[in-house]
């Protein structure tokens, strides 16, 4: 199972062991990440499990999509070159290690 | 005796509630109190990404288990509420215990619409709502030919896009001549109209459904007011749903196509609060006096308002409502309240699959449906949400930048 690392605004990190297949968001929610909040469960219509992607991943993971774009306008943390929804990214064994920063707030 | 906040629906509204009182430190009891025998889960998903996962079943669980203990969040499922005492301040429930409430909230929801015509019973019937019934659909229509759905609401098309997506034939029974008639604009309407048709779904606007037929036991296919026969193997029926009102009514609460609320959301009761699904309140954005809304926005944003007020900040609800849709390939998303538009302006082509429907009344913008074409929807929130004011010629011409109409006006220039 790949091994995704969640680092708090306040420092904290939390290694979780995610499922193939399933959002970066759900595995958050799932590994008791209380900083993705996913209020519409994952349809990329809140921007509510806003993540800062570390640089050095960014190239591996899916491009952002015209709704995630959108949506990533709307965030209540500032918007960064880094930011995802994490709701519009699968885990895949290639994401093994990945490191992504949760904002402060969410809503 | 510790003060205690009952919350009686275990959805999106009562979840948010409890959270809420926690996040925002509230250090008396919660309760969350739900018929159903699961945690709060996501509804959205069930009637479209939960259906096509195959092999394995989608997670759409809200938080997982620990999330509950670590948050002294106390939940009690299979559990109904049955009666309660304003006077006394008790709530009582059908495992026969009874809570003393410091402050009461009715997340109660709403149910779906029976159709009582023969058969609707009958093994391959079914109706969408609760996670289990979507579990029983999952299974049943990755074994499904041929499907006929009830009603072209949302719940019935999206459902008839997943089941177009697994090869299923699918047949659309509607009984007004359009779909979706009582949410979209007539424009927006037609677009889904045709491109739905176009992915194969076949419509039969303006007909009723007069029974059900049955094959030893099992559903066979259904029979038109007017004798058309259609066969079957799965049924699902979509008439939209009936707010839960009964609690709030055995206790003499105000109703009035829901459960009636102040804009604080509170109800006749000041120790009782309503929301979501189940409540009617004073909107700023509605034409209407009074609405009642059936949608994720409302439930979480009116949850947030509720604790709010349960903690001794009362703000009057004013979240501007947005909604969404995703029927195949088409993503639908509405911002604002636009029943009781005189005027559509279009943008982009609506031959197409992008394009947005602007809805305006005496010149003022209600709202914005637009399908696939996200930017202008969160335009349109803020928009709405803002009360800018844009005029129909801004609207159809794409050369007006939405985006930036929406962020810079500010102060009293643009107001609508």
């Amino acid at each position: 199972m790949p091994k995704i690392t969640f680092i708090k605004s306040d420092g904290a990190e939390l290694v979780i062991d995610a499922k193939e297949g399933a959002t970066l968001m759900q595995a958050g929610i799932d590994g008791g990440i209380n900083g993705i909040v996913a209020e519409c469960g994952g349809c990329c219509q809140c921007a509510t499990c806003h993540v800062y992607v570390a640089p050095v991943w960014q190239g591996r993971l899916s491009a952002v999509s015209e709704s995630e774009d959108a949506m990533l306008d709307n965030t209540v943390c500032d918007r960064r070159p880094e930011s995802r929804l994490s709701c519009e990214i699968k885990i895949t064994q290639e994401l093994d290690g990945l490191v992504v920063h949760v904002p402060m707030r969410q809503v | 005796m510790t003060a205690t906040v009952a919350i009686v629906g275990a959805g999106l509204a009562g979840f948010q509630v409890a959270s809420s009182l926690r996040d925002q430190h509230y250090q008396g009891r919660v309760l969350l109190i739900g018929e159903e025998p699961h945690r709060p889960y996501h509804r959205p998903p069930l009637s479209k990404a939960f259906l096509l996962n195959a092999p394995e079943e989608l997670s759409v669980a809200m938080r997982p288990d620990p999330y509950y203990a670590d948050k002294k969040i106390e939940v009690l499922s299979s559990t109904r509420a049955v009666s309660v005492d304003r006077t006394h301040r008790k709530l009582a429930l059908d495992n026969g215990s009874v809570i003393d409430f410091e402050h009461l909230v009715l997340a109660v929801g709403a149910r779906n619409r029976p159709l009582h015509v023969p058969g609707y019973d009958l093994p391959g019937v079914f109706f969408l709502r609760h996670l289990d019934e979507a579990r029983a659909l999952r299974v049943r229509l990755h074994k499904a030919k041929q499907a006929v759905v009830i009603g072209a609401g949302f719940i019935g098309l999206e459902f008839a896009a997943a089941a177009r997506k697994l090869g299923v034939a699918v047949t659309v029974l509607e009984v007004a001549d359009r779909p979706m008639s009582r949410a979209l604009s007539a424009p927006m309407s037609a677009l889904f109209s045709r491109e739905l048709a176009n992915s194969g779904i076949r419509f039969l606007f303006g007909t009723q459904l007069k029974r059900l037929i049955d094959d030893e036991g099992r559903v066979a296919g259904v029979e038109t007011v007017e004798g058309a026969v259609i066969d079957a193997d799965l049924v699902l029926i979509g008439i939209g749903v009936i707010p839960n009102v009964e609690l709030a009514a055995t206790c003499n609460l105000e109703i009035r196509n829901g459960i009636a609320v102040d804009a604080n959301l509170s109800t006749s009761d000041p120790h009782i609060s309503a929301l979501g699904d189940c409540a009617s309140y004073p909107s700023p954005y509605a034409a209407e006096d009074f609405v009642r809304l059936e949608s994720v926005q409302n439930a979480s944003d009116q949850g947030r308002c509720v604790a709010a007020r349960i903690l001794g900040r009362p703000t009057p609800y004013s979240a501007v409502p947005w909604f969404w849709s995703d029927q195949g390939a088409l993503k639908l998303q509405i911002a604002g309240l636009t029943t009781g538009h005189d005027e559509t302006v279009l943008r982009g082509d609506p031959a197409g699959i992008s394009c947005s429907v602007f809805c305006f009344r005496e010149g003022r913008l209600l709202g914005v449906e637009t399908v696939n074409r996200p930017a202008d929807h969160m335009a349109a929130r803020r928009l709405v949400g803002n009360h800018i004011a844009i005029s129909p010629a801004e609207a159809a011409d794409e050369s007006v930048d939405l985006k930036r109409l929406a962020t810079a006006a500010t102060g009293e220039t643009r107001r609508a």
